[in-house]
C-alpha cells in the first residue's frame, strides 16, 4: 500500500513538471476516476484537542492552507530539528490568518493537554495559529496515512516510535500540495516557496 | 649526508600530518556531534527556545566543565541555568561513548560557533568520567 501511495506520489510530481505556464502545485496521492470524473484524495473529517482544550477539526482550518506533522514531547530524534523549521515557517507567516498550524502528537499517554500547553509556551507560540494536538490514538495513527506520514509505535525505535519528519501543506480544499523532510532547512526553503505559491493560488493578491 | 636528506624528510612530512592531524580531531568531533547531538541541539549549536539549551555562547560549558564528560555520556535531569534561562528538561546520554569520543565531541563545541574554551585532555576526561560510573 505504501508503495503504491509513494509511486502515485511520485508520479504526480513527475505530471507536475510540465514547463508550460505559471507552476502550480500538484494534487498529491492517487486519484481515482469515477463515470469520467476525477476523484481527489481529501482529507477526512477529524477532531482533536490542542493545547488550550479547545476542539480542533477541519472547521478550524475553514478557507485557510495549514502545515501539519506528527511529533511527540520526549523525542529522542528528529523532533527537535522539524519544531526548529516549523518555528522558520511560524515566524515568517506569524499573524497571517490564511494560514495554519497543526501538529500532532504520537505519545497520546504522556502529552496530555496540559504538557502540550507547557510545550508550546516553551517554544514560544500562539495557540490560535499553532495548535498542538491530542487525541483517539486511533484516529491520530490513521489520518497520518492521509497525510502520507508515517507514525508507527515500536518499542525498538528511539523514544518507542517511530515516524517520519515530514512537513506537510494543505489546502483550503483539503488537498495535501506540497510536503518536505523537516529535518532539512534547505528542503523547508523550498517548502516555503510553495507555500507562497499555493497562497497566491487560493488568495490571489 | 644522507641522514641529514632522511632526516628533513621525515621532518618534513611530520610537520605535514600535524595539522591535518589537529584537523581530524574536531572532524570527529564535528561526525559524532551530527550524530548524537545535532538533533536536538541544531547544527548551529542555538538549541530550541525554552526546550533545548544553546552550546553556541553557552556559559554553562565554561561554568561547569568538570560535570560536561559525564552529561554527554549519562545524560542530565536537572534544573539548570544557561544564560539566564531556567532549562527543567532531560537529556539522554549516550552511553556506548568511549572517553576519546568523549574528549572530541567536547573540544569540536569548545571551539565552534563563537565558543574558546581551553581544551579537555584525554587524560582529564578519563578522571572526570570515573566519577560518574554506574554503580558509584
Ligand atoms: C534528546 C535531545 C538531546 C540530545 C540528543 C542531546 N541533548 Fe544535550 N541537552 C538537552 C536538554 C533538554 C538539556 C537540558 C537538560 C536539563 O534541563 O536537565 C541538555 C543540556 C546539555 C548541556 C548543558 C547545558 C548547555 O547547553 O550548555 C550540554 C553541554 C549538552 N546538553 C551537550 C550535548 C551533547 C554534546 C550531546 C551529544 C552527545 C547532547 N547534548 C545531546 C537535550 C539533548
Amino acid at each position: 500500500m505504501r508503495a503504491i501511495i509513494l509511486f502515485s506520489l511520485a508520479l504526480s510530481l513527475f505530471f507536475s513538471c510540465s514547463p508550460s505556464g505559471p507552476k502550480t502545485l500538484p494534487i498529491l496521492g492517487e486519484r481515482d476516476v469515477v463515470n469520467g470524473d476525477t476523484i481527489y484524495p481529501t482529507i477526512p473529517d477529524f477532531a482533536f484537542i490542542d493545547q488550550d482544550s479547545q476542539v480542533v477539526t477541519n472547521a478550524t482550518f475553514k478557507d485557510k492552507i495549514y502545515v501539519v506533522d506528527f511529533f511527540f514531547i520526549h523525542c529522542p530524534t528528529i523532533c527537535p530539528k522539524v519544531k526548529a523549521n516549523g518555528l522558520r515557517i511560524y515566524n515568517k507567516y506569524r499573524n497571517d490568518d490564511r494560514i495554519g498550524m497543526l501538529s500532532h502528537s504520537i505519545d497520546v499517554k504522556n502529552d496530555t493537554v496540559a504538557a502540550l500547553k507547557r510545550h508550546a509556551e516553551k517554544l514560544g507560540i500562539d495557540s490560535r495559529q499553532w495548535h498542538l494536538v491530542t487525541g483517539n490514538h486511533d484516529d491520530i495513527y490513521s489520518i497520518a496515512d492521509n497525510y502520507f506520514s508515517v507514525a508507527i509505535e515500536n518499542p525498538d525505535a528511539p523514544g518507542g516510535f517511530d515516524h517520519s519528519g515530514r512537513l506537510i501543506l494543505v489546502d483550503k480544499n483539503r488537498h495535501v500540495r506540497s510536503f518536505c523532510d523537516g529535518t532539512d532547512a534547505a528542503d523547508t526553503d523550498r517548502f516555503m516557496q510553495d507555500i507562497d505559491l499555493l497562497l497566491q493560488e487560493q488568495f490571489g493578491d | 649526508m644522507r641522514h641529514i636528506l632522511v632526516f628533513i624528510f621525515l621532518a618534513g612530512s611530520l610537520a605535514s600530518t600535524l595539522p591535518a592531524c589537529e584537523d581530524n580531531t574536531y572532524q570527529e568531533g564535528a561526525r559524532l556531534y551530527q550524530q548524537h547531538c545535532a538533533n536536538c541541539h541544531l547544527d548551529d549549536g542555538a538549541g530550541l527556545g525554552a526546550l533545548i539549551p544553546p552550546l553556541a555562547n553557552s556559559d554553562f560549558l565554561e561554568k561547569h566543565r568538570d560535570a560536561l564528560p559525564c552529561i554527554l555520556k549519562y545524560g542530565l535531569r536537572d534544573t539548570i541555568m544557561v544564560n539566564g534561562t531556567r532549562y527543567a528538561e532531560q537529556m539522554p546520554g549516550v552511553p556506548t561513548l568511549s572517553s576519546i569520543h568523549v574528549t572530541n565531541i567536547l573540544n569540536y563545541i569548545n571551539h565552534s560557533w563563537g565558543n574558546a574554551h581551553p581544551p579537555y585532555r584525554l587524560d582529564e576526561v578519563k578522571r572526570l568520567l570515573e566519577q560518574c560510573k554506574p554503580g558509584k
